[in-house]
């Protein structure tokens, strides 16, 4: 049966199905489900979020001042933007002002984070779907060394020695018989197509990225005293300021900022001589793989980050982007209101819960969530055993949000393909660079592989926005202002009878928004719309396809059984399946009649 | 077997001599609190071991522990993975997907049956048969169940699959589980905290398989040489508390000089972990150090204790808390009298303890 999308895709799902589930190297649990014609290209894409775990139900009737807590479990890898998220969602409903400083550290800390998670989902998320580890073996080390030197004159770990000896490790790994994770990879598919010195040198930044990564967070341990899952604080920053007091040796002090200093260095190292030379090298050999694409070129979405000040979230203050693109159109960018009741809703048609009124979409600030698992008339298998989905009734644990009725793109291509049609400068810079060094036109963005490449370009613009925001609180040190905490509101009685109030950050993996509303000093209602909600979203009441199902859409597979060709693409989003699914009920009466063991 | 290589072989074809080798065991060895006695066992055993196969599962959980476990500096991560342990089926880290995915979850138990140790991150959701967490279109419990039967030991990572964390806080809207409470026949190791700490996690593996054995559990089922002292009593802050000085209120001058965070919160009173002894990432901070209070995340039932920042006063756990919350005023005037005061409170906290212990066996 062929049906025609309003976002315009033609989707067919007479060829033969094809399943994948789980979906692996993402966080949390996820299906894909495809039709495949007889050429094996995929003619039908259906993104299942496969986990629930009722957060919101359990933050009702809480004390807001603990919400950031809670929320920051969402998700372990992500960890800290949904914390960040939430202080400041109940500073926006209190009227709470944070200090210049704490601006700063916090920025600094969602800085880290979105360089730790984008290295860190290229290397082990992302990398095995374009890196061939085995074929590494056949690599010879004197040309790989001559490769790393060419694409990277600056990295000091080139030598031949050095690929030698990473080659002889994995050469005892695989040859051991124990192939760990590497086991029953599709390392025979004609979809890998880099040559062995390339996926050598690949490998080896693979292990090289494992050891960097724990270093990039110690600015979380520094700031937040650990991580994953760094403390928050409704009003600024837990950390005190006391550079030559009494007791500064405890406190963020001199040795604490040359700290922080001495990381932002590695990061900004690796990014300019592993990071984007990998992406470079690996992306040439993939020039001619440029499907993926999906939403990026006609609707995407981002709310903006990064203040340059305390308590200013206006577009023209944020270091990261904000705005809407939408029908493909990049002469106007729409600015973009979480208040507006018209702009985000969700609906969930097609997803298991219900709501008292069927087909339409609510803004977060009324969301309801009644959890209603339920498998389609023409799904096969049994409740517990699915074999495959009837993705024209209720598929997935993810609702369908929409802005002002369009699916819409999140993540760090959308903030990138906003930048640019914003005429940011550093942006603009990034993606022409790249593209000229690449030899690729402007629509090449549009692409898995543009995905990727806009991850990597931003994590270096981030690290460069961690040296200015590390500069400018020192600079402040220096003015006399060793503030990190705003405490007047602290003390709930000081707190209005009922308020309500929207964070807003740019997640790594995109726009994410938290919406509470308190009364009598506790949570009455919570809400949040994460990147993965957007970019996972199954279809909504008028039958648009999400994000993850319109980039499947169209892509030959080499070999349909071995899902290389969707592993590429869905990793290419860094779905955050954890993040996605994890909705609230506003009345809780149905679930409080839960069993609690 | 014979091709499998041993840790022993690893550190010599990495250029180690077998004299830093048998340094490294003794340093291993005191790490361990062990005794010279211990270091020609240690070597032997990483001459002669293959890489244990590990079998790591995801339920509902948020992935904060495989984050924290390749944030371990000794053993780096990629020494465990590479080296040490066989991660044959990880849903987070592995090359294969679906079927491919399933097929080698289950080689890999046929293959090591009572061989392998099953490693659980988060838990399994029993609501709506199950549903709440499926995988291979299936309920994430059957995974679990099937896993767990050939499996050697269990651990169960962080606060979720020890006591089911933030998705079991009331109302426990999917009735998630902690791992013990389905699995009611094997040997469960318990590694609480959301996440534990990474040394711990890797501490935890590299003892069982340096040793060969469970590491010696408390009542509770967590390892004794990283759980059996609460974050007070090894704090550095410890003598600020002792002495009545405590931060009144968020970034005030007490704060800035690191006086006690008793009275804004903090949970480390009754909060049993290493967090204050072996710190987080590297021994960089812990978050004491930084200016927050402990939450108390290794601890059963965290989230339902009320606010994280009540005094513990409100906490019935803490048994003697009227005294200990007039301690600042009183300690003020009286440092001494504090300082008795306070080791009245902790033995008969110990006594009480002991008494709930025996009611509890």
């Amino acid at each position: 049966m062929t049906i025609n999308t309003p976002n315009g895709y033609t989707l067919d799902n007479s060829g033969r199905r094809i399943v994948v589930d789980p979906v692996t190297r993402i966080e949390g649990h996820m299906r894909c489900e495809v039709n495949v014609d007889d050429q094996g290209v995929i003619r039908n894409a259906v993104s299942t979020g496969t986990m629930w775990r009722g957060l919101e139900v359990i933050l009702k009737g809480r004390d807001p001042r603990d919400a950031w807590a809670f929320v920051e479990r969402i998700c372990g890898v992500c960890t800290g933007t949904h914390a960040l998220t939430s202080v400041r969602a109940v500073e926006d409903a209190l009227g709470i002002m944070i200090p210049d400083n704490a601006n700063s550290i916090r920025n600094m800390m969602q800085l880290a984070l979105e360089i730790h998670d984008h290295i860190v989902h290229f290397y082990h998320l992302h990398a095995l779907d374009w890196v061939n580890p085995v074929n590494a073996l056949r690599a010879d080390p004197k040309a790989t060394s001559e490769l790393q030197q060419m694409v990277s004159p600056s990295h000091p770990m080139s030598s031949p020695g050095y690929f030698r000896d990473v080659q002889n490790r994995l050469k005892k790994f695989v040859e051991s018989g124990q192939l760990g994770l590497f086991k029953n990879g599709y390392w025979d598919n004609p979809a890998y197509l880099l040559p062995p010195e390339a996926d050598l040198m690949a490998t080896t930044h693979y292990l090289e990225a494992l050891d960097l990564q724990k270093e990039i967070v110690k600015v979380h341990t520094i700031f937040g005293g650990k991580n994953p899952h760094p403390n928050w604080l409704v009003g600024g920053v837990p950390c005190p300021i006391n550079i030559d007091g009494t007791g500064s040796v405890g406190a963020i002090n001199m040795e604490r900022l040359n700290l922080v200093s001495s990381i932002i260095d590695l990061c900004d190292e690796f990014n300019k001589n592993v990071y984007i030379p990998d992406v470079i090298a690996i992306g040439g050999f993939y020039k001619s793989w440029l499907y993926g694409g999906g939403l990026s070129s006609q609707a995407v979405m981002a709310y903006g980050d990064i203040p340059e000040n305390p308590n200013d979230f206006s577009p023209e203050q944020l270091h990261l982007p904000r705005g809407a693109i939408i029908n493909g159109n990049l002469n106007e960018v729409h600015d973009v209101d979480p208040r507006d009741p018209e702009q985000v809703q969700e609906f969930v048609d097609h997803s298991w819960y219900s709501y008292g009124d069927p087909g339409r979409g609510l803004h977060p600030w009324d969301g309801e969530t009644n959890p209603k698992f339920e498998l389609g008339p023409n799904h096969k298998g049994t409740k517990t055993r699915i074999e495959q989905l009837d993705e024209s009734a209720k598929y997935s644990w993810i609702k369908a949000p929409r802005w002002r009725g369009h699916a819409m793109e999140v993540g760090p291509l959308a903030r990138y393909i906003i930048g640019y049609a914003k005429g940011h400068e550093d942006i603009k810079n990034q993606v022409d660079g790249l593209l000229r060094t690449m030899d690729l036109p402007f629509e090449a963005l549009f692409s898995t592989l543009g995905r990727t490449a806009a991850r990597a370009l931003e994590s270096e613009y981030c690290g460069r926005l961690q040296r200015h925001f590390f500069d400018k609180m020192v600079r402040n040190i220096k003015n006399g202002d060793q503030s990190t905490a705003n405490v007047e509101k602290w003390d709930p009685s000081t707190w209005p009878k009922e308020a309500k109030g929207v964070g807003m950050t740019e997640a790594p993996r995109g726009a994410l928004g938290h919406w509470i509303r308190i009364k009598d000093g506790r949570i009455e209602n919570y809400q949040c719309v994460v990147p993965t909600t957007w970019n996972g979203s199954p279809r909504d009441s008028q039958g648009n396809i999400g994000a993850f199902e319109a980039s499947l859409m169209n892509t030959p597979m080499e070999r349909p059984d071995e899902p290389v060709e969707i592993l590429r693409t869905l990793h290419s989003f860094d779905p955050c399946l954890a993040c996605s699914t994890h909705v609230m009920s506003p009345d809780g009466d149905e679930l409080a009649a839960v069993k609690i063991r | 077997m014979s091709q499998i290589e041993t840790f022993y072989d690893v550190m010599r074809r990495q250029g180690i001599t077998r004299r830093s080798f048998m340094k490294y065991c003794s340093l291993t060895a005191a790490a361990l609190g062990l005794g010279p006695a211990f270091v020609p066992k240690i070597a032997h055993a990483m001459e002669t071991k293959p890489r244990t196969p590990v079998i790591w599962v995801h339920g509902l959980e948020c992935t904060c522990c495989s984050e924290s476990f390749i944030r371990s500096a000794h053993p780096l991560a990629k020494d465990v993975v590479l080296s040490m342990i066989s991660l044959d089926y990880d849903d987070t880290l592995m090359a294969a997907a679906g079927h491919a995915a399933e097929a080698a979850f289950k080689d890999t138990i046929q293959k090591y049956k009572g061989q392998y140790i099953l490693a659980v991150e988060g838990n399994p959701p029993l609501n709506e048969d199950g549903m709440y967490c499926i995988t291979g279109g299936k309920p994430f419990v059957e995974k679990l169940r099937h896993a767990a039967r050939d499996a050697k030991a269990i651990i169960s990572w962080g606060a979720c699959a020890s006591y089911g964390c933030v998705q079991a806080a009331a109302p426990n809207p999917t009735r998630a589980t902690p791992v013990h409470k389905v699995i009611l026949d094997k040997p469960i190791i318990k590694v609480p905290g959301c996440p534990p700490i990474a040394e711990v996690m890797t501490g935890v593996i590299t003892y069982m398989l340096t040793f060969d054995r469970m590491p010696e559990l408390d009542r509770q089922g967590r390892p004794k040489m990283f759980y059996s002292q609460r974050i007070h009593d090894k704090c550095y802050r410890r003598p600020h508390f002792d002495a009545g000085q405590f931060v009144e209120h968020w970034d005030d001058e007490n704060a800035k000089k690191g006086y006690c965070l008793y009275k804004m919160g903090c949970k480390g009173p009754t909060t049993y972990n290493a967090c204050s002894t072996v710190r987080w990432n590297e021994g960089v901070s812990f978050p004491i150090q930084s200016g927050h209070g402990c939450i108390g995340c290794s601890e059963d039932g965290f989230w339902d204790q009320g606010s994280f920042y009540d005094r513990l006063t409100n906490i019935k756990a803490f048994g003697v808390e009227a005294n200990a919350d007039k301690l600042g005023g009183i300690a003020a005037g009286a440092v001494g009298g504090a300082v008795a005061v306070h080791a009245a409170i902790s033995a008969l906290k110990r006594a009480q303890k002991k008494t709930q212990d025996k009611v509890e066996a």
